[in-house]
């Protein structure tokens, strides 16, 4: 694990809670949409929305983070990092904006920081114990790639 | 009525973001590690190579799926209760999906990292 790919986790925990975020804020300035055919130019429009635009660019950033995180490390090593974002933004609603957070909000930060700090002091990857996906050595170049 | 309905959105909805899941991760896997794709042959090497992997087409389709399901699910039930208990359950199934179709090790240590970030994300959504 390099510093570069712990950048990239922070990237998927980050780019993630705050791009829902801003969609949900961009959403509800819209009031309630009803899906349905009719009502599809309006649920077209809603991107035109500037809260709505830019969540959605940060999704599109997380999906990135998150599909490169995996082409090096398990899906059970990647999936708790997902969540440290909830963590991120109790903190940053309770120090920056002086929120109120119940104990059970408390509890359950604690929890899933517990549960991140497990993972992230064992290793990213195990081998595969029934090969069936390759253990490819870094560096080797693919036929269809030298084309 | 409506719970039965809310919680049958709610294991659809988990049951396809772990399939959703698992097929990315498996795609990713053979694609290779990205890093070395993008030194060898630039974001083209790597878009190519990511979007001409069939199971990444089948995950991200499973990932549709799994959105369209919320987003009846939320009509059928509490955004408190429907989003926070999808999430959580996935976390669990895909430590066991990770551990049966990925061949991952998901030693004591992952499971109960597993089991940890589900109960909590339940209880910050309370």
């Amino acid at each position: 694990m390099t510093v570069r790919k712990y950048l990239v986790l922070a990237g998927v925990a980050v780019f993630a809670t705050v791009g829902d975020s801003l969609l949900a804020r961009g959403m509800k300035g819209l009031g309630n949409v009803e899906i349905s055919l009719p009502n599809l130019s309006g649920l077209l429009l809603a991107i035109l929305n500037p809260w709505v635009a830019f969540g959605i660019l940060l999704l599109l950033a997380f999906f990135s983070c998150y599909i490169a995180a995996l082409s090096w490390a398990d899906l059970t090593y990647v999936l708790p990092a997902t969540s440290l974002g909830y963590v991120l933004v109790a903190l940053v609603a309770h120090f920056g904006f002086h929120e109120v957070i119940s104990w059970t909000r408390w509890l359950g930060i604690g929890l899933i920081a517990t549960g991140v700090g497990f993972v992230a002091a064992g290793p990213s990857i195990t081998p595969s114990h029934h090969g069936e996906i390759p253990d490819i050595p870094s560096g080797t170049v693919f036929p269809e790639a030298k084309s | 009525m409506s719970d039965l309905y809310a919680w049958a959105a709610i294991g659809v909805i988990s049951l396809a973001s772990t399939a959703g899941d698992v097929l990315l991760s498996y795609s990713m896997k053979r694609v290779g590690d990205v890093g070395e794709l993008w030194k060898r042959g630039g974001a083209p090497a790597v878009a190519g190579r990511v979007l001409t992997t069939p199971t990444f087409a089948l995950g991200l389709l499973a990932m549709a799926v799994a959105f369209y399901s919320l987003l009846f699910g939320l009509s059928w039930g509490n955004l408190s209760l429907v989003a926070p208990a999808s999430a959580s359950l996935t976390f669990v199934f895909n430590a066991v999906a990770a551990r049966i179709f990925l061949h991952e090790r998901v030693g004591r240590r992952r499971w109960l990292a597993a089991l940890l970030v589900a109960a909590g994300v339940a209880l910050m959504a309370i």
